[in-house]
């Protein structure tokens, strides 16, 4: 399919293949480079792997059917990931410009898809930097034993535990009242949490400390922050599997139900969690890539990270399942030992006579004999599935489940230190990434004069997060940030996604991306490349984004709450949104994906109507613009 | 007249054990009247305290308390350490009057470490009331946990809740400082980053300044220095200084 649109004036808007050659021999000062390879390297693994692979990817796995899952995975993965992946390098490397740049260069029509890119980049990090601010405030919690969220409070008058605590369990607790502080619903605003908010500008300022000259000082940090995280789930691995019920976990996680291959929401899943596990659409990678140098073999790049993220979400799978192994079966253990010790009570048996391996015979002897008194004695069914699939994803994972697990770990303060500094490496790894996507593309753009320094940029871009991030310290906090998570980081990807697919593919033209890539790399990409990026790939997206939206639209709009007067309580209820949030979701969703045309129409109205075309973008080439006075001045 | 009535056990302590390292103690009170009887009426009473129970005798037998740290097996002699821990408590709140062993009796004891118990006045057949035993037995709690390598959890007395340790809450929050830490050190980074370019700045013009000094002075080259260093181009040499006429 030979499809190209009609795109004039393209060359005079991108370097030529010379000017290339040119700009790499004579250091071209004022772009930033890489110091090396590793770095590079480093800061994209980092993008890409983040929390979602710590805390999606298991939840994932385990629910659609354990081994099984890795078919659909790994498929997409082939299919869709790296393909964009190799496109989002391919392209920056060669028009060495950040996501706006790159797509008003080869269009000024398509410069909306940066700005949508943009947009998108800064809501994600406004509410990725909550959730570090989180993980900085357990972090800093950590340094006590014993560890805060492992004892209730006892309530006013000292004659007991407060009851909220006591009804639900301590780290329930600890995170909705002595974390969030979190009210009923989303319309009770409740006032900012000052704790909060101290957490929120330490993530910020820790944030602009290692973004302040963009990859200048990011590029240093990454070499831990990318690093450390998989030295900590190593010694997670080997801490976990010496405790008992680790395999239990592991088995669980990785027990294949083939069945659930039939289940087209596996699949739904599957290409959704590779397309945000790659980071792409965010323009972080666009710019990355710029900073290298031509001949940079990218595609060996795009595939050598495509599988390390692969590979690491498929190991901390491991790891988290053998600690959510060990804690299902302390919590099983210790549910059967207070029946035991409820029948041994009941009829005065002698110790150990009762044991886990004998309760359910004895039970079953006993409800024939005295079936009155089994009836009376609140005996409470234990079951290890249940206790394998406890919501086990997100936050809910790392706030609840696992610290949890970690207080019934000997040493309990070291490990939890570990878990949280590793989530946040994890997690400040990617935002460079989005602060990079939203950075770069502000200098391009000129809104801001150019003679503002780089740390002018950055300092704006974290202080208007911050200001706005206020929001998610509210006491319905956690409500806002689900719904930016749900919405803004969902369908605005998968349509920038889409979009760059075809700019790149059809409006710069697949042949001359393919020699593009023959100059850069050395040969021309072969069929794979070429069926995946004018086909597969694109149908994959506009599948993945039909059926999003389509179960997005259709189901109810709820959201989960803790209320201490609901019927469940310590399960979280489902509410309905009041009306006004679909503004809010409009807002969010639908504004980056619709600056797109937006943006177009009114570049071509500009155009229509002022014809006077911008004379800077098209230089008049002269003689005296190329010679050299006194071997300095250079235009 | 010595009338010998039959008196309602008023107070019964149940021990009772909890698997695998708990001993448990239950306080059953009876509801019906504690009534005492006045100087005047001083039947003997023979106390029984199987008698609210279905007949059985006291059996001992040993089994085992295993706790976290030390499993040993249930006996007499632990009984008699209990019996002596309890006098002791006993003693400690009624302030020196002086309870023996012989005036702690266990009874009903199963094969779960669990038994009821009551006490008695020194040298007397007097009941103790409940509500004194159970005073005496939370002011000295630690003790008896101590002397049995328990814990509150462990050794359970029924209907003597143990009073909730409030949770250490020292007086700065342990996480201030830490995030004071964190904020001070990324405050010195961003100084130090915002700070160490203008610094390079200052000494690079510095360095540019005595540069160009030097540039200046060699700008114009006269004669001495070197101003006929430049390759002399005989096409514009003046053979003849003056102009033939």
């Amino acid at each position: 399919m030979k499809l190209k649109l009609p795109n004039p004036g393209l060359d005079d808007r991108i370097p030529s293949h010379e000017d290339l050659e040119r700009m790499e021999t004579e250091e071209a000062g004022d772009r930033p480079k890489w110091d090396n390879k590793a770095q590079y390297l480093l800061t994209c693994v980092g993008f890409c792997v983040g929390l979602g692979n710590v805390w999606r990817f298991p939840y994932l796995c385990q629910s659609h059917g354990g081994g099984a899952f890795m078919i659909p995975f790994l498929i997409l993965l082939v299919l869709e990931g790296i393909p964009l992946l190799h496109l989002e390098f391919a392209i920056g490397q060669r028009l060495r410009k950040g996501s706006v740049g790159v797509w008003r260069a080869i269009n000024p029509y398509l410069t909306g898809v940066g700005i949508a890119s943009l947009l998108v980049s800064f809501l994600v990090g406004m509410y990725y930097n909550t959730i570090m601010a989180w993980i900085m405030w357990y972090l800093f919690n950590s340094f006590q034993d014993p560890l805060p969220w492992s004892q209730c409070p006892l309530n006013a008058n000292s004659t007991g535990l407060v009851a909220e605590c006591a009804r639900s369990t301590t780290v329930d607790y600890f995170w909705y009242r002595e974390t969030l502080n979190t009210s009923a619903a989303i319309d009770d605003a409740g006032g900012l949490q000052w704790w909060m908010v101290l957490a929120l500008f330490a993530a910020w300022t820790l944030l602009y400390v290692c973004c302040i000259r963009g990859i200048e000082t990011s590029g240093k940090a990454v070499y831990i922050t990318s690093t450390l995280p998989y030295l900590v789930l190593t010694i997670f691995l080997i801490r976990g599997l010496t405790l008992k019920g680790s395999t239990q976990g592991i088995k669980y996680l990785f027990t294949p139900d083939v069945d659930e291959l039939m289940n087209p929401q596996t699949w739904l899943d599957a290409g959704a969690q590779v397309f945000y596990s790659f980071s792409v659409a965010f323009g972080g990678l666009i710019s990355f890539s710029s900073y290298n140098s031509v001949h940079n073999n990218c595609e060996q790049d795009a595939v050598l990270i495509s599988i390390i993220n692969g590979c690491t979400s498929v190991y901390s799978a491991t790891v988290i399942y053998s600690i959510i192994g060990f804690r299902a079966t302390q919590k099983f253990d210790e549910c059967q030992g207070d029946n035991i010790l409820q029948l041994i009570n009941a009829f005065d048996y002698p110790e150990n006579s009762i044991t886990i391996d004998n309760y359910d015979q004895v039970l079953t002897n006993l409800n024939q004999t005295n079936p009155d008194i089994i009836q009376g004695l609140p005996l409470k069914t234990c079951d290890m599935e249940t206790l394998l699939s406890q919501g086990v994803e997100g936050t809910g994972l790392a706030f609840i489940v696992f610290t949890e697990a970690i207080i019934k770990m000997p040493v309990s303060p070291l490990w939890a230190v570990l878990f949280f500094i590793m989530l946040f490496c994890l997690g400040l790894s990617t935002m460079f990434g989005s602060i990079e996507g939203v950075v770069v593309p502000l200098q391009d753009l000129r809104v801001l004069p150019q003679t503002w320094p780089k740390e002018v940029f950055t300092g704006l871009t974290c202080l208007i997060s911050f200001a706005l991030g206020l929001i998610f310290t509210l006491r319905s906090g956690n409500y806002w940030l689900a719904l930016f998570d749900n919405f803004a980081g969902s369908i605005p990807l998968l349509v920038i996604g889409f979009c760059e697919m075809f700019a790149v593919i059809y409006i710069y033209g697949i042949d001359r991306f393919n020699k593009d890539i023959e100059f850069m790399v050395g040969h021309k990409p072969n069929i794979f490349w070429q069926a995946t990026w004018r086909v597969i790939s694109p149908l994959i997206m506009i599948f993945i984004l039909i059926f999003y939206f389509v179960t997005q639209v259709t189901k109810d709009l709820t959201y989960l709450v803790w209320d201490e007067e609901a019927a469940n309580f310590p399960v979280l209820e489902a509410r309905p949104y009041p009306s006004w949030i679909y503004v809010i979701i409009f807002i969010l969703a639908g504004i980056p994906s619709l600056v797109i045309p937006i943006f177009a129409l009114f570049k071509f109205f500009q155009r229509k109507c002022c014809k006077d075309k911008s004379y800077k973008d098209h230089p008049v080439d002269t003689i005296s613009a190329k010679i050299e006075m006194n071997g300095k001045a250079k235009f | 007249m010595i009338a010998y009535a039959d008196f309602k056990i008023e107070s019964l302590a149940y021990f009772s054990k909890k698997m695998p390292n708990h001993v448990r103690w239950v306080l059953q009170q009876i509801k019906s009247r504690i009534e005492r009887l006045n100087a005047l009426f001083r039947p003997v009473m023979h106390y029984n305290c199987s008698a609210h129970h279905e007949g059985t005798n006291m059996t001992e037998e040993a089994s085992n308390i295993s706790s976290d740290t030390a499993a040993y097996p249930w006996s007499k002699n632990e009984m008699f350490l209990f019996r002596a821990a309890l006098a002791f408590a006993m003693r400690d709140y009624t302030n020196g009057e002086e309870f023996g062993v012989s005036d702690i009796h266990p009874c009903d004891e199963t094969e779960r470490v669990s038994f009821w118990f009551v006490v008695t006045r020194p040298n007397t057949t007097d009941l103790v009331d409940k509500g004194t035993v159970e005073m005496a037995i939370k002011k000295s709690r630690n003790r008896i946990n101590g002397a049995f390598l328990l814990t509150d959890q462990t050794l359970e007395f029924d209907g003597i809740y143990p009073t909730l340790a409030a949770p250490v809450s020292p007086a700065t929050p342990p996480w201030l400082i830490v995030f004071g830490v964190v904020m001070g050190a990324v405050s010195v980074g961003i100084i130090a980053l915002l700070v160490y370019p203008l610094v390079q700045r200052k000494l690079k013009k510095n360095k540019d300044a005595d540069d160009e000094d030097s540039d200046e002075e060699t700008g114009v080259k006269t004669a001495e220095i070197g101003a006929n260093d430049g390759i002399y181009n005989s096409m514009f040499s003046d053979d003849e200084r003056f102009t033939q006429m």
